[in-house]
C-alpha cells in the first residue's frame, strides 16, 4: 500500500468504529421502528410485516389529545424559557464582567444532579402538604384542598425549569458575539436605549434565539418525566403514551407508529421553522 | 466586520475610543450601575436561586433525621445516612451499574468519538457531510424516539435486554457529543506543527502520540467527561433498553411511588459534589495551561 493511498484511507479508518456504531444503533433502529409500526402480530407469535398503515390512523385518532397537549406544553414552556432566559443571558453577556464563566457555571449547576432527581425535588417541594403548601395551609392562607401538582401549570413549570439552561447558553453565545462597537455607534447616532436594543442587539442575537428554541422545544415536547412526576392523568403527554405502550402494554406496532409520528411532526416542524427563518441561520446556529 | 449602521451622516461619528466590552459594559469596574442594571442583576440572581433550589432541598434532606418511610418533613439534623449509604442493597447495585456503565461509556465513546472528531476536523473526504448530518440528527433527536427505536431493533432481533444493551445505547447517544467536542479542538490546531514533526523524521504514529494527541487532549478529556455525565444522568433511553437491570435514575423512578430513602439524597449529593469539584478542577487546569 503506497503512502498516498494510505493517507486517503486514514479518515475512513478513523471514522469506521464510531460511524458503524451510529449506523447500527441509531440509523438502523429508526428503520426497524418504522418497519415495526407497519407490522401486525403479538409478542408470543411474533410480528409480520403487512404494511398495516391503519395503525397510524388508529393511533392518531386515539391519542390526538396527547399529541396536541405535548406540542402545547412544549411550545408554552419554550416561550417561557425564552422570556425568562433572555434577560439573564443579556445581563451575563453585557454586565457579567470578568465573572461571566462563574455565572454560566451557576446556571449549569442543576445538571450535576440527575434529571429525575431534580424533577422529584420539585414534586417534593410542591406537594400537597409539603414544605411550601403545608405552612400556608396551616395559617389558612390557602384552602385545605388546594394543590399545585397534577395541573398543567406544574408540568409546564417543570419543563421550563429543566430546559432553561439549554435556552440561556445559545442566547448567551449570540449576545456575547454582538460587536460592542455597533452598540456604541447606535448611541453616537442618537438611538435611544430601546431603539439600540430593538434594532441592533436583538436582530444580532436572533441566531441564538433560533438555536435555543430548537434545542429546547424538541426535548420539552417529547418529555414524559415531568408529566409523570408533576402531572396527573389528565396531563399525560405523547411521551407517556409511547412509554406505556412500549414498556407496559407492549403493543409495539402502535408504540412504534406513535414514536414515528412524534418524530415526523418534530422534523416537519424543524424544517418549516428553518425555512421560515432561513435555513442557513438555523443550521449554522445549531452546528455551533 | 459588517455594520448595520450605515448611510450618510452629516458629521461622521468619531471612531470608537475602544472596542472592548468594558466600554459598554462597565460591570467589572462599576459594581452597581444604574437602577435598570441593578434590577437585572437582582433578576439574574433570582433565576439562579430558582435553578438551584431543588439541589439545596436534595442536599438538606440527606441530613434529615427521618424515622418514617417518607423523607418529607424535617426532623432534625443527622449525618447517619452517610454512614448507612450502602444499606439498601438494590440501590447500591443500581449505583454500581450506573458508575460502571458511565466509566465504560466514557472510555468507549471517548475513544471512538475522538477518532471521528479527528477524521472530521483534520481531513476532507467524501462522506464527511453525511457523517455530520447523522451526528446532528443523533444530537437533536428526541430521546424517547432514540430509546424507542433502539428497543424496536432489539425486539425485532430478539436481543435480550440488560447491561450490554444499556451500554450500547449510552455509547450511541454520547459518541456524537465527543466527536463534536474533539472536532472543535482539532480545527484550532496548526497543521504546520504536524508537518514539522514529520519533517523532523517522526512517523505517523510518533507524530500522533507526541504532537497531535497532547494538543487535542483537553478536547478529548472534555468529551470523555461529557460522555460520563450524559451516561450517569440518562433516564429515558435507559428505561427503554434496560430490561430488568437497574441504574441509579431507574431505581429512583421505581421508588418514587413508595417514597425515596435519604440514601438517594446522599448519593445525589455525592455525585453533585464530585461533578462540581471535577468541573472546577478541569477549568482551573485549563486556565493554567493557557
Amino acid at each position: 500500500m503506497n503512502a498516498r493511498l494510505r493517507a486517503r484511507l486514514t479518515p475512513y479508518a478513523l471514522l469506521l468504529p464510531g460511524g458503524l456504531w451510529l449506523l447500527i444503533f441509531f440509523v438502523v433502529p429508526l428503520v426497524a421502528m418504522v418497519s415495526l409500526s407497519l407490522q401486525q402480530g403479538d409478542i408470543v407469535n411474533g410480528y409480520t410485516l403487512t404494511w398495516h398503515w391503519q395503525t397510524y390512523v388508529d393511533g392518531i385518532r386515539q391519542y390526538h389529545d396527547q399529541i396536541i397537549r405535548s406540542l402545547g406544553y412544549g411550545g408554552v414552556s419554550t416561550v417561557l424559557q425564552l422570556a425568562i432566559g433572555y434577560p439573564v443571558a443579556y445581563w451575563i453577556a453585557f454586565y457579567g464582567g470578568r465573572r461571566k464563566s462563574v455565572y454560566l457555571f451557576l446556571l449549569l449547576l442543576p445538571f450535576f444532579v440527575s434529571f429525575v432527581l431534580r424533577t422529584i425535588a420539585w414534586q417534593f417541594f410542591l406537594s400537597d402538604n409539603g414544605i411550601l403548601l403545608g405552612p400556608l395551609k396551616d395559617i389558612g392562607m390557602v384552602p385545605e384542598d388546594f394543590h399545585l401538582l397534577a395541573r398543567s401549570t406544574a408540568v409546564i413549570g417543570g419543563l421550563t425549569y429543566n430546559y432553561l439552561p439549554f435556552m440561556v447558553l445559545p442566547l448567551y453565545v449570540a449576545l456575547e458575539r454582538v460587536d460592542r462597537g455597533l452598540v456604541e455607534a447606535a448611541h453616537d447616532l442618537y438611538a435611544s436605549r430601546v431603539q439600540t436594543f430593538v434594532r441592533v442587539v436583538l436582530p444580532l442575537s436572533l441566531p441564538g434565539v433560533f438555536a435555543g428554541v430548537l434545542i429546547t422545544f424538541v426535548p420539552a415536547s417529547s418529555d414524559y418525566v415531568n408529566a409523570s412526576i408533576l402531572g396527573g392523568p389528565q396531563n399525560s403527554m405523547i411521551g407517556n403514551v409511547i412509554q406505556n405502550q412500549y414498556l407496559i402494554n407492549q403493543t409495539y406496532p402502535t408504540a412504534a407508529a406513535l414514536s414515528f409520528t412524534l418524530m415526523a411532526i418534530l422534523l416537519i416542524g424543524i424544517f418549516m421553522y428553518a425555512r421560515a427563518l432561513g435555513t442557513e441561520d438555523v443550521l449554522e446556529a445549531a452546528a455551533r | 466586520m459588517n455594520t448595520t449602521v450605515s448611510g450618510p451622516s452629516p458629521s461622521p461619528p468619531p471612531p470608537p475610543v475602544t472596542a472592548s466590552p468594558a466600554a459598554v459594559a462597565p460591570g467589572g469596574r462599576r459594581r452597581h450601575g444604574p437602577p435598570r442594571v441593578r434590577l437585572l442583576t437582582i433578576y439574574t440572581w433570582a433565576v439562579i436561586v430558582w435553578l438551584c433550589l431543588p439541589i439545596a432541598v436534595m442536599i438538606l434532606f440527606g441530613f434529615n433525621d427521618t424515622r418514617g418511610r417518607f423523607n418529607n418533613t424535617w426532623q432534625g439534623f443527622t449525618v447517619k445516612w452517610y454512614g448507612r449509604l450502602f444499606q439498601i442493597q438494590d440501590l447500591t447495585v443500581a449505583m454500581r451499574n450506573s458508575l460502571i456503565i458511565a466509566l465504560l461509556t466514557m472510555v468507549i465513546a471517548g475513544g471512538i468519538g475522538t477518532m471521528v472528531g479527528l477524521a472530521l476536523g483534520r481531513y476532507r473526504f467524501r462522506g464527511a457531510g453525511a457523517t455530520n448530518l447523522v451526528m446532528f440528527a443523533a444530537i437533536s433527536s428526541p430521546e424517547i424516539v432514540m430509546g424507542a427505536s433502539l428497543l424496536s431493533l432489539f425486539v425485532t432481533m430478539s436481543v435480550p435486554l440488560g447491561f450490554v444493551t444499556i451500554l450500547i445505547a449510552h455509547v450511541m447517544f454520547s459518541v456524537s457529543f465527543v466527536a463534536v467536542t474533539v472536532r472543535a479542538r482539532v480545527m484550532t490546531l496548526d497543521p504546520a506543527l504536524e508537518e514539522a514533526a514529520r519533517d523532523l523524521g517522526a512517523g505517523a504514529w510518533a507524530t500522533f502520540r507526541y504532537v497531535t494527541f497532547p494538543m487535542i487532549f483537553p478536547g478529548v478529556l472534555a468529551g470523555g467527561l461529557l460522555a460520563f455525565a450524559l451516561s450517569i444522568d440518562d433516564f429515558v433511553i435507559t428505561s427503554f433498553n434496560a430490561g430488568s437491570t437497574t441504574t441509579f435514575p431507574l431505581w429512583i423512578w421505581g421508588a418514587t411511588k413508595v417514597g425515596l430513602p435519604p440514601q438517594v439524597n446522599v448519593m445525589g449529593t455525592l455525585i453533585f459534589a464530585g461533578g462540581v469539584v471535577l468541573a472546577i478542577g478541569t477549568a482551573m487546569a485549563g486556565r493554567r495551561r493557557s
